[in-house]
């Protein structure tokens, strides 16, 4: 059990790479081991990584749906007062002309959450099988997804600056909206549930049991 | 320059034997592509210097308005915390607390422990509290979102461009700058910092 395609792994070698400091120490063997520089825990794998990021992401699914059903803004103005969702305010930069406006919104918003928390079920439901499909275009996805995380708090943003600018009285007013605060829950939670996610399972396969 | 001999690809757990990079070369992980390290050399003073002008630009950035609009001769200025202040009073705090943490603490907090770290590594020492303060940086750095809110605000500017007369201010050239500035120390790889501690030990 040394090589396979030709590369070699920490965890044959007895060796461990501290992810924070990059300090390559010799295994032990012990169950809680401590880089012998920074003192960050080692482990050969994450423990129970695949049930937290499991949790984390059920839950970012669960609040994507009032993410998106839920006004994200509220506007008020002296002749009518309406709440937009994220994708009415999508639809309204797409009818204003704002085409490229409404593309970039649309990606952030729906595209990417909706891309991560796929990609995550994907990876996840791959390593729990120890599958061997496509590994390194999963280990592509899964750097993607880390990338991309945060841009999704682009509509969070325009709404807050947007509810600090129009305040003109009884004139014009806007409001951010409930929504507002899912759809913040579901960035937090799908980035933490990439963070959770440890990459190194996806070239584990369960049919040659290793010595741990 | 002090490095270790050996490498562990942090996405897959594959061992390289270490090497000299030549200028600009980055070293990738032949099984999953991922980056393993990389050539940079930037130094201490430079990124000092990046550092002080991270936060030189980061209090312009917060003390001017980003946008100001104007309708039928009434004005309106927003700032950072105007906006927090905003949500805060729409009954939305979480988004208020998130927006505090990610625009404003964190990068703050990332601007801090560097002006920690580096000014006593430059003299050849190890900081005090070494370990947390470079512990603290890596945690915070996915969660510094000054990018994404720099987009959001020029958004907000093509948004409200059709309903008022939008005029950009001052932070919101301030954010674009401290966006270049944070990229740039984000980008540098905190493990070097480790090793030139090392060296500082030694």
């Amino acid at each position: 059990m040394s090589a396979r395609g030709g590369v070699v792994e920490a965890r044959d070698l007895g060796v461990l790479g501290c992810h924070a400091c990059g300090l390559v120490s010799r295994d032990i063997g012990a169950d809680h081991s401590h880089c012998p520089r920074c003192r960050a825990s080692l482990h050969r794998r994450e423990p129970a990584s695949i049930s937290r990021t499991w949790a984390l992401l059920l839950a970012a699914a669960l609040l994507y749906i009032p993410a998106n059903l839920l006004p994200i803004m509220k506007t008020a103005t002296l002749f009518d007062s309406h709440a937009d969702t994220i994708l009415s305010g999508v639809v309204v930069l797409w009818r204003s002309g704002s085409i490229d406006l409404a593309i970039i919104v649309f990606v952030a918003s729906i595209v990417v959450p909706i891309f991560k928390i796929a990609v995550l079920a994907l990876l996840l439901i791959t390593a729990q099988r120890g599958s061997d499909w496509r590994r390194p275009e999963r280990a592509k996805l899964y750097r993607m997804i880390e990338f991309i995380g945060h841009w999704s708090m682009l509509d969070v943003f325009v709404v807050a600056l947007l509810a600090a600018l129009v305040h003109f009285q009884s004139v014009a007013r806007v409001d951010a909206g409930p929504g507002a605060m899912a759809f913040g829950a579901v960035v937090v939670l799908t980035m933490l549930a990439s963070l959770s996610f440890d990459p190194r399972l996806t070239w584990d396969s369960p049919k040659a049991p290793r010595n741990d | 320059m002090a490095t270790q001999p050996l490498c562990v690809c942090e996405h897959c757990d594959a061992v390289y034997r270490r090497r000299a990079l030549a200028r600009r070369e980055i070293a990738r992980c032949l099984r999953c592509g991922a980056e393993l390290y990389r050539d940079q050399r930037y130094d201490l003073n430079a990124m000092l210097a990046l550092t002080l002008a991270a936060l030189i630009v980061f209090v312009i950035a917060n003390v001017y308005p980003i946008v100001r609009i104007e309708v039928q001769g009434v004005a309106s200025e927003a700032t950072l915390w105007g906006a927090i202040m905003a949500t805060w009073n729409s009954g939305v705090g979480v988004v208020a607390a998130l927006a505090a943490a990610t625009v404003f603490f964190f990068p703050l907090g990332q601007i801090a422990l560097f002006l920690h770290v580096l000014p006593a590594l430059r003299r050849g020492r190890v900081p005090v509290h070494f370990s947390d303060a470079m512990h603290a940086l890596r945690l915070v750095q996915p969660w510094s979102m000054v990018e994404v809110f720099l987009l959001g605000a020029l958004v907000s500017v093509v948004k409200l461009a059709g309903l008022a007369e939008v005029i950009p201010g001052i932070g919101l050239w301030a954010f674009g700058i401290l966006t270049l500035l944070l990229t740039t120390l984000t980008g540098f790889d905190l493990r070097r910092l480790w090793e030139i501690a090392d060296g500082a030990r030694r």
